[in-house]
């Protein structure tokens, strides 16, 4: 039996090819996957992220608890309503999971974490609460629509009060603020500017007509996956997991090192990998026909890679990918396409931003 | 269900075929197949003048899911391939039968026609209950 978020009769309404994606039933796409990522850096797109897992930690020692949880800094967060993108590591120091953090206050924060990995985050954080004074509560009252492009702001501008608008006015990356009965974020999964709109469940599906109404595109899965790959944005499960290193998965800039007396869990080794040097997360491009998938061999001189994300590119017109790499590689590697080895270029991971190519 | 023009054969591997007229036929994949694999965006065509015997690897269909070979659905030449679909493979979903054709084929022997699937043997065939 499927989980299904609150909106699920939206996507069935609108003709959404539905599939399975870790045991929710979601929208893969509406009609056409290329159409809706084309729709998110041209226009507006929006995609049901309810599926996703919000904690609100709070607490007396709710600062202390997530400096030590977090390899990014949360003190950091000065401002009410600040977030920063972090990855929360084990012992070993591998990614558990990446994350956004919102500040509210020294005793409130809001975490937003992956679908797909909520059990074993829930446990996680509970585990390391041990002594700390804190609560941890998961908000499934809230359902949440991502609202993305270079429209998206205006559209969703017409349908917010004189008040909610005025909360959101000016409004720098990166920050969440309670609007009326919604809380909208500057955040997203796809290199455009836009938002991240927690709603109450109840108003959910009204909303999302409404949306509709203002002319924004549903988008699925499908798309999501494309522009957050052009975009250089790392998933879960795929671009790393539990025995990957961030020094290994291009989160080496979101680990705050100072002040050196900051333990947090899986600080020690990271030092470590640090020290003894790790693989990297690269880009790559292919200007020639196909596709690079992911889980294809990448030849970096006598040594291995492989592709952990790979796609078309539907803002480019040709095959993207990201892969891990000795730290050795130069500017091209070669990778092995249906039994031809096909050479190709090497940048940082991102390949579009705000629509247009970055490399 | 998806549409299957009833005056086209068919193969279990999904291509369509139709008669053009002295020996020529026209092939390309269903619409059903085309849903499958979703939004296209490189199509592999045959060259012109090359041989193919009835299920051999013929043409590939690139979608952003998967590379999916097409198979000659009749032993034959190549005597046109479809080159709008180098800038505009999408036309394989859009017009699965009429624009989004992928080549024609002249057959060494039409009587491998027959033995090809009729509508609603193909419907039968897809059917997956």
């Amino acid at each position: 039996m499927s989980n299904t978020t609150v909106l699920h009769p939206k996507h069935l309404e609108s003709n959404a090819k539905m599939v399975d994606f870790h045991g929710w039933d979601m929208p893969l796409h509406y009609g056409s996957q290329i159409e809706e990522h084309h729709a998110v850096r041209q226009d507006a797109g929006m995609f049901d992220v309810s599926h996703m897992t919000i904690v609100d930690v709070k607490g007396a020692d709710a600062k202390a608890y997530l400096r030590y949880l977090l390899a990014n800094d949360v003190a950091k967060l000065k401002a009410a309503g600040k977030a920063l993108y972090s990855g929360m590591l084990n012992e070993t120091g591998g990614v558990v999971d990446d994350l956004i953090v919102y500040y509210f206050n020294d005793e409130s924060y809001r975490l937003v974490v992956n679908s797909a990995t909520r059990e074993k985050d829930l446990n996680w954080l509970a585990k390391v609460a041990d002594g700390f004074n804190i609560t941890t509560t998961v908000r499934d009252d809230y359902a949440m629509i991502a609202v993305q492009g270079p429209n998206a702001k205006a559209k969703v501008a017409t349908l917010l009060t004189d008040e909610q608008q005025a909360a959101v006015e000016g409004m720098k990356p990166f920050f969440g603020v309670e609007a009326g009965d919604l809380f909208i974020a500057t955040t997203g999964y796809t290199g455009e500017t836009g938002y991240e709109i927690m709603v109450n469940v109840d108003d959910a599906g009204a909303f999302w007509d409404k949306l509709l109404g203002a002319e924004i595109q549903p988008c699925g899965l499908g798309a999501r996956d494309t522009l957050r790959l052009e975009a250089g944005m790392n998933l879960y499960g795929q671009d790393m997991d539990e025995n990957t290193s961030p020094l290994a998965a291009n989160m080496g800039w979101t680990i705050t090192w100072e002040p050196q007396d900051r333990d947090f869990m899986g600080r020690e080794a990271i030092t470590q990998h640090k020290a003894q040097g790790t693989q990297k997360l690269v880009g790559l491009v292919m200007t020639e026909k196909g596709v690079l998938r992911t889980g294809l061999k990448v030849r970096v001189g006598e040594e291995e890679g492989v592709i952990t994300s790979g796609t078309f590119s539907p803002t480019l017109g040709h095959s993207v990918a990201m892969a891990r790499v000795p730290a050795s590689v130069g500017d091209e590697v070669e990778v092995e396409i249906r039994k031809k080895w096909i050479t190709v270029k090497v940048v940082k991971p991102g390949f579009v931003r705000n629509g247009k190519q970055v490399f | 269900m998806s549409n299957i023009p009833s005056e086209l054969r068919y193969a279990t591997s999904h291509e369509w075929v139709r008669n053009e007229g002295d020996g020529v036929y026209t092939v390309g994949i269903s619409e059903h197949a085309q849903e499958l694999l979703g939004d296209m965006v490189f199509v592999e065509v045959p060259e012109v003048d090359e041989s193919f015997g009835a299920g051999d690897e013929i043409a590939v269909v690139e979608s952003v899911k998967a590379a999916s070979d097409v198979y000659a659905p009749i032993t034959g030449s190549v005597v046109e391939v479809n080159e709008q679909l180098e800038d505009s493979p999408e036309l394989v979903n859009s017009d699965p039968y009429g624009d989004g054709w992928i080549f024609k084929i002249k057959a060494d022997d039409e009587s491998e026609v027959a033995g090809l699937l009729d509508a609603e043997g193909y419907a039968n065939s897809i059917d997956e209950d």
